[in-house]
């Protein structure tokens, strides 16, 4: 009985330190436990996919700053990678607000070097920060030279080839929304059910379980929930044979394991531990 | 073990460690930490507005600009200066023009739209169709999905007291909202477990160089 009672009163530091411990081991030695591939994100991967050769770009949005960095940079990364492997062109978006356009620049850096080929212009262009969050995507329906003027780096957007095949949706086959935040949902409202252009979704986990509804009424085409989503993406691309990289997401799915069977174990142990010391009271 | 020479991994190593004792206990290496991460960020997203909006999309074009139009860019700048208002105790009313402009151009944009993606289209996916009871599955899931929808939608009703049949449906709407709640808390267990992880990854890899 004193057992339970010491663990109800336990210090949470001894519960941090733990989590710490359970996170750093299999990190320093990895098992590779398996990652299966779900349907909302073999989903994704097959649409994509299948874009190459029709001369549809992808637009990715990297809506997420460094918080949320560590679930949807490797996203970022993994699509990234398997566009310019299947010269799928690609806009790559900086985000809605002015904080996330970093997130971008630092996904390029990572991918660019496997891709040595690739003309910038031709094969992706960088698209910088505007202003307006829904009225950049409403704008975008119309004319994206017109909206953004020029690219990240300051280049005119309708001196660059890929713009001039591409600068509507109606050449945007899909846009990939990697997000921390409701974005999806606004591009949900003004871009697909205004213009009709096919919506992805990357997002972190907390914000998975609400776009389950729209995953489900096709809203979304697929999705990739958090550090696991990434990882399948991952592994789907290296299973196609593409340069993946440091498979960021990947390596952190053993610690990610054994902290939730840890976590289970300790909610378990709390809530017998509870129960017994309530009924002891009574 | 191949430390890290590059001094903005060891700023950003040490200002990660300076944050995680916090969990130890509050100390003056969080709160250097905290303070100065606040200060960058306000930093960082007035100098990014300011060379991505103010410069390109008011500055040039009326500065430098040759067309006639341009002279229409000083309406939203009137507008938009209304906003510091708010600093005068006696003139503090204007600031109700902008924000009246922005509430009313917003809402005309969203309602019918948001309608449109988030009310009706998820309406339409709780609809029973004869196509879906040709797999198990699906069919089975529609038929869960369908009554989750009318029992928690029950729960919510208030206009009239939860007993009868109305409280046995808000009761299973009930037990559908923690199924909910537990998927919720779930994922987001998973998401801060993943942050912890990614900081991890910079420790041992781009840091101390321990792990490939």
């Amino acid at each position: 009985m004193r057992f339970f009672e010491k663990i109800l009163k336990i210090d949470r530091r001894w519960i941090f330190l733990i989590v710490g411990i359970v996170v750093i081991i299999p990190l320093i030695f990895p098992i590779g436990m398996p990652v299966l591939t779900t349907p909302p994100v073999r989903s994704l991967y097959n649409y994509v996919d299948k874009l190459q050769g029709t001369g549809k770009a992808v637009m990715l949005v990297t809506d997420f700053d460094p918080s949320t960095m560590p679930e949807l940079l490797p996203m970022a990364c993994a699509i990234l990678r398997h566009c310019f492997a299947k010269k799928i062109p690609v806009y790559l978006y900086g985000g809605l607000y002015s904080a996330y356009v970093g997130m971008a620049e630092m996904a390029l850096e990572k991918t660019l070097p496997d891709f040595p080929d690739l003309q910038y212009g031709k094969d992706y262009i960088f698209l910088g920060y505007v202003p307006g969050v829904s009225l950049v995507i409403l704008g975008m329906g119309g004319s994206i030279s017109g909206t953004f003027n020029t690219d990240y780096y300051g280049n005119k957007l309708d001196t660059l080839p890929l713009n001039k095949m591409v600068d509507n949706y109606k050449n945007i086959g899909i846009v990939i929304d990697l997000s921390g935040s409701a974005s999806p949902e606004t591009w949900v409202i003004y871009g697909y059910q205004r213009f009709g252009v096919r919506i992805g979704v990357g997002t972190t986990a907390v914000s998975a379980a609400q776009y389950y509804p729209m995953l489900q009424t096709g809203q979304f085409v697929g999705m990739l929930g958090g550090l696991k989503g990434a990882a399948e993406y991952e592994q789907l691309i290296k299973k196609a044979g593409i340069p993946t990289g440091r498979l960021e997401a990947t390596i952190g799915m053993d610690a990610q394991s054994f902290v939730h069977i840890f976590l289970i174990f300790i909610i378990i142990l709390g809530n017998i531990a509870f129960l017994i010391t309530k009924k002891r009271k009574v | 073990m191949n430390i890290s020479t590059d001094i903005w991994v060891w700023i950003a190593a040490l200002l990660t460690l300076f944050i995680y004792s916090f969990l130890y206990k509050d100390n003056p290496f969080y709160k250097f930490a905290e303070h100065l991460f606040i200060g960058i960020g306000v930093g960082y997203t007035t100098v990014l507005l300011w060379f991505n909006s103010v410069i390109p999309k008011l500055w040039n074009p009326l500065v430098h600009g040759t067309s006639p139009m341009r002279f229409f860019l000083i309406i939203p700048i009137l507008i938009g200066a209304l906003m510091f208002s708010i600093f005068s105790k006696k003139n503090n009313w204007l600031i109700r023009i902008p924000i009246a402009i922005y509430i009313g151009a917003g809402s005309g944009l969203a309602i019918p739209l948001d309608f449109e993606g988030l009310i009706f289209e998820q309406v339409k996916g709780t609809i029973l169709t004869k196509s879906m009871f040709n797999s198990f599955i699906v069919g089975f899931s529609s038929i869960v999905l369908f009554i989750g929808v009318i029992a928690t939608l029950v729960y919510f009703y208030f206009s009239k007291e939860h007993k009868g049949f109305v409280g046995k449906t808000a009761r299973v709407g009930i037990f559908y909202i923690m199924i909910a709640f537990g998927a919720s808390f779930g994922y987001t267990v998973m998401a801060r477990v993943s942050l912890l992880i990614g900081r991890m990854q910079f420790l041992l890899h781009n840091w101390l160089g321990i792990i490939k």
